[in-house]
């Protein structure tokens, strides 16, 4: 029999053309404020530009021969159409300044506005980054305060600022274990990493030369501590643990892995990634990790930007400091921050860097809003931002987990997501369903199918920029959709209706890949 | 404390609703002896917005902004101008604070940006596809090292003695790791790039060769002939661009036949910033390599109305699904950085891209003219596009450490490029954009000449 329908739901007509919009068909294909926007090859051609340049007639040049003769087929606009393209195009996406994006791992919280003021400040913009030293004491006093308070935060001994994102960071991290392991001679060849584990861990470890092997976890969703000791020996390099984890659990035997890794001669990693959860409650460093990758922009807030620029600074215990990677600035005791290079390394005692993850000094734009995060919020703050991004999850796990199955909602409190599975759902309807019908609801999705170890996984991360009242509103959207699953509301499986696109076919861009604009008059 | 909306009542309703006395009650699983008792020790109390910006701006102004002085440096980063409305757009919500379009349906901005982006790039490059972007031109360049390995099954290097030295340090760093085996060589001080010497060094068992075009010392070398002497062994040109206004002036990589152009988008909307976050530009001339490429690639679809959208796609290809066989790490990319590329380059257009690049030439020209005059100064190159080399007699570091206790930016010494060879001592890289003026060279002819003397 049907489930009784609790939420008032009724059955809509799925859309068979334009069935489910009762009004006319625009002959633009816009509606109203929902706005077609053709692609910039579409709306210009190769002779407009909206910069104003002089013409330099030929004459002599010393292009050594080279000067390009065939066109490049760049279509160029004035500045109003290019402004009106982008921001038409802007307005097809969603983004935090427009509600809750509980996008789970990801750690999507409000982007200052001061930060943006500050790291276009003439100082840190327009420096170019081998400007002789004395002309950019302030921006390497930048990289500095930062790198002090990352140290300090995490209770750590160095850290590499150089890495450009979380996975360049793990990539920093896992070397400078490398190094470490070669100059006392004993290389290993296996890197032990949780099913649970961001799909950046084994990647990281494959790319820097490993053996991925699994360590399998405990009903309650945590590392098995006696699995992982029965594992251990004098081949593992490393073990890479998420903590707080996944599934959104805190390892309670951190200290028990990190000693047990330790005694086999090994290496702690710590992903980073959920720092957020912790920053200002307890140190990394005190439970005995090697090296954790921060996300500037999960953590300290900076814009993710619909992907990327990230920075992923690498804090490192005394043992693999002193194979960090070279540039990193260091502070002498009369207080001028020095640049460390290959040149100066050895008066700075740093001869063992493992080398040179990236041309320059890392990514300064991120460093100064960062800074001015941390500075913003202080010891106080950052520590309420941890309470309440964990208070927010928690809210919403007990708030819906009598309708949303939580696997691990008995192993205690989250920290700062939530994790549900799909059981429970009416036969044929899935997280994806789901998740494409709390878009009709006016919120981005939750991460969907990560982690891996739990069937249909939806990951909910509120953070702590979201009020009451804002996490009240999602919560009554989550619990109509949950509903509707649980009801087996079949018309979930066309949504979103409302959204900018209906749903895309993901097979036919895979199976004939068009990745490049090609004029259909030429082809 | 401004950015956190809960208030007390709040969070008491919650810890309610949750069944917890208190916040520590959340924080059970974090052992008792680890957890920290109050605020942590050493970091200041939460700070107004005032103060905060009070604080950056003092060290800010530590700093000797390239607006504020005759600028002259390049070696892998350029100053251009960047018109306002770029900066406009990259600041809008909706693109600025959007995550990874992991939801097509409401990222179609994100996407469509990034589908123009990927076609302007593979235009200019001469490719026939280009990524989302990866960090910088310095991981893209080791990026494509590791696909050639991949496409040829091979593990020997060899990389152009004129490739920027932090690139080629980057790569031997990752090669430690991977075992590839890196064939590396330091510039000669010589006026036109040692084409032969390179081919020489192609073997049988050459994965790929890696040429910087225009190179660090500003010459334009001729990749036809290199494409054609690497493909004879089977191996993979690799071309690296750190200057894309140069690419409105001289030929594509790919139109001369480079298999994979990699290089740094920064010189198109970002900014100098000292030295990131910028834009690691990907692409490859033939798609079957597509497969093999690191990285995002957005691709166009219909939805279920049958009307045209992007999603990301080929990601069996990725770290989320292939996990550690994926063809890289890579997540995070340099979206917004890709974003405001796409927008100058909008701007520019075509017509704008090669008079800008005319200019830059033309003033170059003239700027390595008026150096040349300056007794004891050389200018080396017999070709150059905004970027040149001046060869004196003497320690240029020393130079430039001088001039910028004057207020002069005036290049980059080989001397800081690469400290240990005496023999390029001498060299002074000078790059010369629209944003120079002859004022600017008359200042730095005259400042050359007093510190010679």
């Amino acid at each position: 029999m049907n489930a009784p329908n609790k939420s008032g739901w009724k059955p809509e007509m799925t859309a068979a053309d334009d069935g489910m919009h009762s009004g006319p068909q625009t002959v633009t294909g816009n509606r109203a404020l929902m706005l077609e926007e053709p692609l910039i090859f579409e709306l210009a051609g190769t002779d407009t530009t909206g910069v104003d340049l002089p013409e330099i007639g030929g004459g002599a040049n010393r292009l050594g021969g080279m000067e390009r003769t065939a066109p490049i087929g760049l279509p160029g606009l004035s500045e109003p159409e290019t402004v009106r393209h982008y921001t038409r195009l802007s307005r097809q996406n969603y983004a935090i300044d427009l509600g809750l994006f509980p996008l789970g791992s990801c750690t999507m919280k409000h982007n200052p506005r001061l930060n943006e003021k500050v790291a276009r400040m003439p100082g840190f913009a327009d420096v170019h980054p081998l400007q002789p030293v004395s002309t950019v004491r302030g921006a390497l006093e930048v990289i500095n305060e930062l790198a002090f308070w990352l140290i300090d935060l995490t209770g750590m001994h160095g850290v590499a600022m150089s890495p450009k994102a979380g996975a360049h960071g793990e990539l920093c991290g896992i070397l400078c274990i490398r190094a470490a392991l070669e100059a006392r001679g004993d290389p290993r060849e296996v890197i032990l990493v949780p099913e649970s584990a961001h799909g950046t861990n084994p990647a990281t470890a494959a790319f820097a030369g490993y053996r991925v092997e699994n360590i399998p976890a405990n009903a309650d969703g945590r590392v098995d501590l006696e699995a992982l000791k029965a594992r251990l020996g004098p081949d593992v390099a490393a073990v890479m643990i998420t903590n707080p984890n996944t599934c959104g659990l805190f390892e309670r035997d951190m200290k028990a892995i990190s000693d047990a890794v330790h005694a086999a001669g090994g290496f702690v990693y710590c992903d980073g990634a959920n720092f957020n959860a912790i920053v200002g409650k307890v140190r990394p460093g005190d439970l005995g990790v090697d090296a954790m990758h921060i996300n500037l922009h999960k953590t300290f807030s900076t814009p993710h930007g619909g992907g990327g620029p990230g920075s992923g600074p690498v804090v490192l215990s005394e043992a693999l400091s002193p194979f960090g990677p070279l540039p990193f600035t260091a502070r002498t005791a009369e207080g001028v921050v020095h640049l460390v290079e290959e040149e100066n390394a050895a008066e700075f005692d740093h001869t063992r860097a493992f080398g040179r993850m990236t041309a320059f000094h890392g990514q300064m734009g991120m460093f100064t809003r960062a800074l001015a995060y941390i500075l913003s919020h202080g010891a106080d703050g950052l520590r309420r931002v941890a309470e309440d991004a964990v208070l927010n999850a928690n809210y919403i796990l007990r708030s819906v987990e009598d309708l949303l199955e939580a696997p691990f909602g008995k192993s205690g409190p989250c920290m700062h997501e939530a994790l549900f599975s799909d059981a429970g759902f009416s036969e044929g309807l899935s997280t994806l369903d789901l998740a494409k019908s709390l878009v009709d609801e006016g919120y981005h999705p939750m991460t969907m199918y990560f982690p891996l170890v739990v069937h249909g996984a939806m990951l909910v991360e509120p953070t702590e920029t979201e009020s009451k009242s804002g996490l009240d509103q999602f919560i009554a959207a989550l619990r109509s959709v949950a509903e509707r699953a649980r009801a087996g509301d079949v018309s979930m499986k066309q949504a979103p209706y409302y959204a900018p696109r209906r749903r895309l076919d993901e097979t036919l861009a895979a199976r004939k890949p068009v990745l490049a604009w090609s004029d259909p008059d030429s082809a | 404390m401004r950015y956190l909306p809960l208030t007390d009542t709040d969070r008491s309703a919650m810890l309610a609703k949750i069944g917890a006395s208190s916040i520590d009650d959340l924080f059970v699983d974090v052992p008792q002896e680890a957890r920290l008792s109050g605020p942590i020790e050493g970091l200041p109390l939460h700070a107004s917005e005032m103060a905060v910006e009070q604080h950056m701006r003092r060290l800010s102004k530590k700093n000797l902004a390239a607006a504020d002085a005759p600028f002259f440096l390049g070696a892998g980063a350029y100053r251009h101008h960047v018109p306002a409305s770029v900066d406009h757009v990259i600041q809008r919500g909706e693109f600025l604070t959007a995550y990874t379009p992991y939801q097509p349906e409401i990222a179609q901005g994100t996407l469509q940006m990034l589908f123009e982006f990927q076609s302007q790039v593979a235009r200019l490059y001469g490719c026939a596809v280009a990524n989302a972007s990866m960090y910088d031109g310095s991981t893209a360049c080791w990026e494509a090292v590791a696909m050639a390995g991949r496409v040829t099954r091979r593990k020997r290097v060899v990389l152009s003695g004129a490739l920027h030295p932090h690139y080629a340090e980057v790569v031997r760093t990752m090669a430690k790791f991977t075992e590839d085996e890196i064939a590396d060589a330091l510039p000669s001080l010589q006026g036109t790039p040692d084409n032969a010497g390179l081919i020489a060094r192609i073997d049988d068992d050459t994965s790929c060769v890696v040429v910087q075009y225009p190179d660090i010392l500003g010459r334009i070398p001729d990749l036809a002939a290199i494409a054609e002497a690497a493909h004879d062994k089977g191996a993979l040109l690799i071309a690296v661009n750190t200057e894309p206004v140069a690419l409105g002036a001289i030929k594509a990589p790919g139109e001369l036949g480079a298999d994979i152009v990699v290089g740094e988008g920064q010189a198109i909307g970002v900014g100098l910033q000292f030295g990131g976050p910028y834009l690691g530009l990907f692409a490859v001339r033939d798609p079957k390599h597509v497969r093999q490429m690191p990285g995002r690639l957005c691709g166009e679809t219909v939805d279920a109305e049958g009307k045209r959208g992007f999603v990301l796609t080929l990601s069996t290809r990725e770290q989320h699904i292939r996990r550690e066989k994926a063809t890289s790490n890579i997540c995070t990319n340099s979206g917004l950085c890709a974003l405001a590329f796409s927008v100058h380059m909008t701007l520019l257009g075509e017509e704008g891209l090669r008079r800008l690049a005319a200019w830059n030439h033309a003033l170059a020209c003239k700027a390595a003219d008026r150096l040349a005059q300056v007794p004891g100064v050389r200018v080396l190159n017999d070709s150059f596009f905004n970027e040149f080399t001046l060869v004196i007699d003497g320690d240029a570091r020393e130079i430039v450490r001088k001039l910028a206790d004057g207020g002069i930016l005036a290049g980059v010494s080989l001397g800081r490029l690469y400290p240990a060879e005496d023999a390029l001592k001498g060299g002074l890289l000078v790059a010369v954009t629209e944003t120079t003026t002859e004022e600017d060279v008359e200042t730095l002819a005259s400042a050359l000449q007093e510190a010679l003397a």
